[in-house]
């Protein structure tokens, strides 16, 4: 087997304010593969937030090891960091997070703006092309956030996560702002870039949403209580199908009696 | 460094907010816009005052009755006067390097032509005076040598009195009535309009100074003598002959007279008027700097404002240094953006201003450069802190921000 992407080993982290400390994350050791698809659970407060900022090089564990493709990345000054963010890691908010007044193509191109090596106007805007086309939102590049619905934003966002072609790709609760059918269509767009061979994380609250991942950690008080296998995975695509079904029949019900 | 990312990126910042970067580049508008169009005004002022001294004369050397340089009660300036024609004809005769010379004496008369009386001022002088003035008659001529020691009863006569003694005919040769005593009008002078007191140059009669003094106004003085230098050089040193000459001929007396030359004056008036556009252009630069402050203000009021924005960026990968520049050259391109913009303004503004008033303006390429520079130097001055504390923003608090 070859390297994990990601080693955790011990990770802590206390956060200090005042005489109060609060141990968000107190010992969490993990490794994840190459094409592993995982959901992180547990109750509100319980650390996952923490976790997933450490696993995005966001912030910085107090104590613990963490290897990104094999690299301690836990004692990076903030720079080394920044570039880490922008060519192995892609992140996606629950609060979609892209920048307004911004067509969708330039929220995209954003992280090439910061690459650390220059990338031409031209390809740029390729590449962002693909990352949309990706997501299904090609047509609606000139499009700006105020013009989009939730799910078109999060797909925006995660086009902009993918286009630098992380490693690992990182979720907080992505589908936290979405109703259940775009939720499912955000999954899909997930489970279609798993397929692809990309490694993605993710933090959900909701059970059926986590059954679309192929592994489930549970978190509480700061520590990994459960971590096992998806059974009975749902399919994105399938989902949808059923979805589409029961909309038209519900139209064709609703609408006999009128005519 | 990713320069041209950075610049791109903060343009695009610019133009997702132009009502705030409208907001923000008007201080500088305003400030540069001031600047231009008060130095043009100064600028304006100083060119006109350098020209109407210009108009006094080429290289005069003017010497006045009374003593403004021995301190105490004395008569001062403009006195009683003890210049004399002998005193002149000894300047002629002693000091080097002139060119021409007279006297003048002169005072107000009513006088009577074509059944229209007017007042104005009747001067005496030598024909030398209208090369000491850069003056010439525009028709006919001056007087002559000739009539000067005849005393003849001659005159050139000043525009202004061609208006209101001649209207619709020709002076040339026409008689007119200077305390009833007949003189023929030999020539008219050229228009030369105001002087910077204020006064009509052109409200004037000019006769010989010997018909002036034994006809007119019976006196043995003279109110001054102008003396031509053959050039700017020689003038401190004509200055000095003649002051000389004149204290040795007082034989030890209290000297009663004052030489002045025209660069003396002339460098008084453009001081005064630098001074006037030193005080100008140094309100007008402290609402640069007020301009630069607003910049600043608006600019940690977004930084804020831009909490998340900035947080979304560092997440995806901005180096510190990136949020820094992308501020630095936002503040730069509002400020010499605004700066352009003001430079048009002020131009506009002191042409405008020029047409209505009749003010000379000078927008001067200088004022233009440095009031650029200057709103540059603000952009990066007062763009750096918020630039800085946008810079050190923690990502996951930022990304928090609400
Ligand atoms: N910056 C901080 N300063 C102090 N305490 C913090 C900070 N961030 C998080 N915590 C605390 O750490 C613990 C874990 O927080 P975290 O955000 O990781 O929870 P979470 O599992 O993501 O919760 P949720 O499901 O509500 O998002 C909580 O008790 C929280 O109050
Ligand atoms: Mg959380």
């Amino acid at each position: 087997m070859s390297t994990p992407v990601v080693q955790l080993r011990d990770i802590r982290k206390t956060y200090r304010n005042g005489d109060l400390e609060v141990h968000a994350v107190r010992g969490i050791s993990l490794d994840i593969q190459i094409g592993e698809f995982i959901a992180i659970m547990g109750a509100s407060g319980s650390g996952k937030s923490t976790l997933m900022n450490t696993l995005g090089c966001l912030d910085r564990p107090t104590s613990g090891e963490y290897l990104l493709d094999g690299v301690n990345v836990a004692d990076l000054e903030r720079s080394a960091r920044a570039d880490l963010r922008n060519q192995k890691l892609g992140f996606v908010f629950q609060g979609f997070n892209l920048l307004a007044r911004t067509t969708a193509l330039e929220n995209v191109e954003l992280p090439m703006l910061y690459a650390p090596r220059r990338v031409s106007g031209e390809e740029m805007k390729r590449r962002a092309m693909a990352a949309l086309d990706i997501v299904g939102l090609g047509k609606r590049f000139d499009h700006l956030p105020s013009q989009l619905s939730g799910g078109q934003q999060q797909r925006v966002a995660i086009a902009r996560a993918l286009v630098n072609e992380p490693r690992l790709l990182l979720a907080d609760e992505p589908t936290g702002n979405l109703d259940s059918k775009t939720s499912v269509e955000v999954m899909g767009v997930f489970q279609r870039l798993n397929e692809q061979g990309i490694t993605i994380v993710m933090v959900t609250h909701e059970l059926d949403i986590a059954s679309y991942c192929k592994r489930i950690l549970v978190v509480r008080d700061g520590l990994v209580v459960r971590d096992e296998p998806v059974q009975n995975r749902m399919i994105a695509s399938e989902q949808l199908a059923k979805l589409h079904s029961a909309e038209a029949e519900a139209k064709l019900t609703t609408t006999a009696p009128a005519a | 460094m990713r320069l041209l990312a950075t610049t791109i990126i903060a343009l695009r910042a610019l133009r997702r907010n132009k009502l705030r970067s409208a907001l923000t580049a008007l201080g500088i508008i305003i400030g540069v816009a001031g600047v231009i169009a008060t130095v043009a005004i100064g600028n304006g002022a100083k060119v006109q005052v350098e020209s109407q001294i210009a108009s006094l004369g080429r290289n005069v050397v003017t010497i006045f009755p009374g003593s403004f340089s021995s301190g105490g009660a004395r008569g001062g300036f403009g006195s009683a006067s003890t210049l004399t024609i002998d005193d002149m004809e000894a300047i002629r005769r002693d000091v080097a390097d002139i060119v021409a010379i007279s006297p003048e004496v002169s005072d107000r008369n009513q006088v009577l032509a074509n059944g229209l009386n007017w007042s104005t001022q009747v001067r005496g002088v030598s024909p030398e005076y209208l090369s000491v003035r850069a003056w010439d008659t525009d028709t006919g001529t001056m007087f002559s040598d000739q009539d000067l020691r005849s005393a003849a009863k001659v005159c050139v006569i000043g525009a202004t009195i061609v208006k209101q003694l001649f209207p619709n005919s020709d002076p040339l040769g026409q008689t007119i009535r200077i305390r009833n005593i007949p003189f023929i009008i030999r020539g008219v002078l050229e228009s030369k309009g105001f002087n910077f007191f204020g006064q009509d140059q052109d409200d004037t009669i000019m006769v010989p100074y010997t018909t002036h003094m034994r006809r007119l106004n019976r006196r043995t003085t003279v109110s001054t003598i102008l003396i031509e230098s053959a050039s700017p050089a020689v003038m401190p040193r004509i200055q000095q002959d003649t002051t000389d000459l004149l204290t040795q001929r007082r034989r030890g007396r209290e000297p009663d007279f004052t030489v002045r030359n025209q660069l003396e004056l002339a460098q008084t008036a453009t001081a005064t008027a630098r001074i006037m556009t030193l005080l100008l252009g140094s309100v007008a630069g402290v609402s640069l700097f007020v301009g630069g402050i607003g910049i600043m203000n608006i600019m940690l009021v977004s930084v804020t404002e831009r909490t998340r924005e900035i947080g979304i960026r560092l997440a995806i990968g901005a180096h510190d240094r990136d949020i820094r520049v992308q501020f630095l050259i936002e503040a730069m391109v509002l400020s010499v953006l605004g700066g352009i913009a003001g430079v048009l303004l002020g131009t506009g503004l002191s042409q405008a201003l020029s047409s209505v008033t009749g003010w000379a303006v000078l927008v001067s390429t200088n004022a233009v450069l440095i009031s650029v520079g200057i709103s540059a130097f603000v952009g990066i001055v007062f763009g750096f802190y918020p630039a800085h504390k946008a810079a050190k923003l923690d990502p996951i608090e930022a990304l928090r921000f609400e």
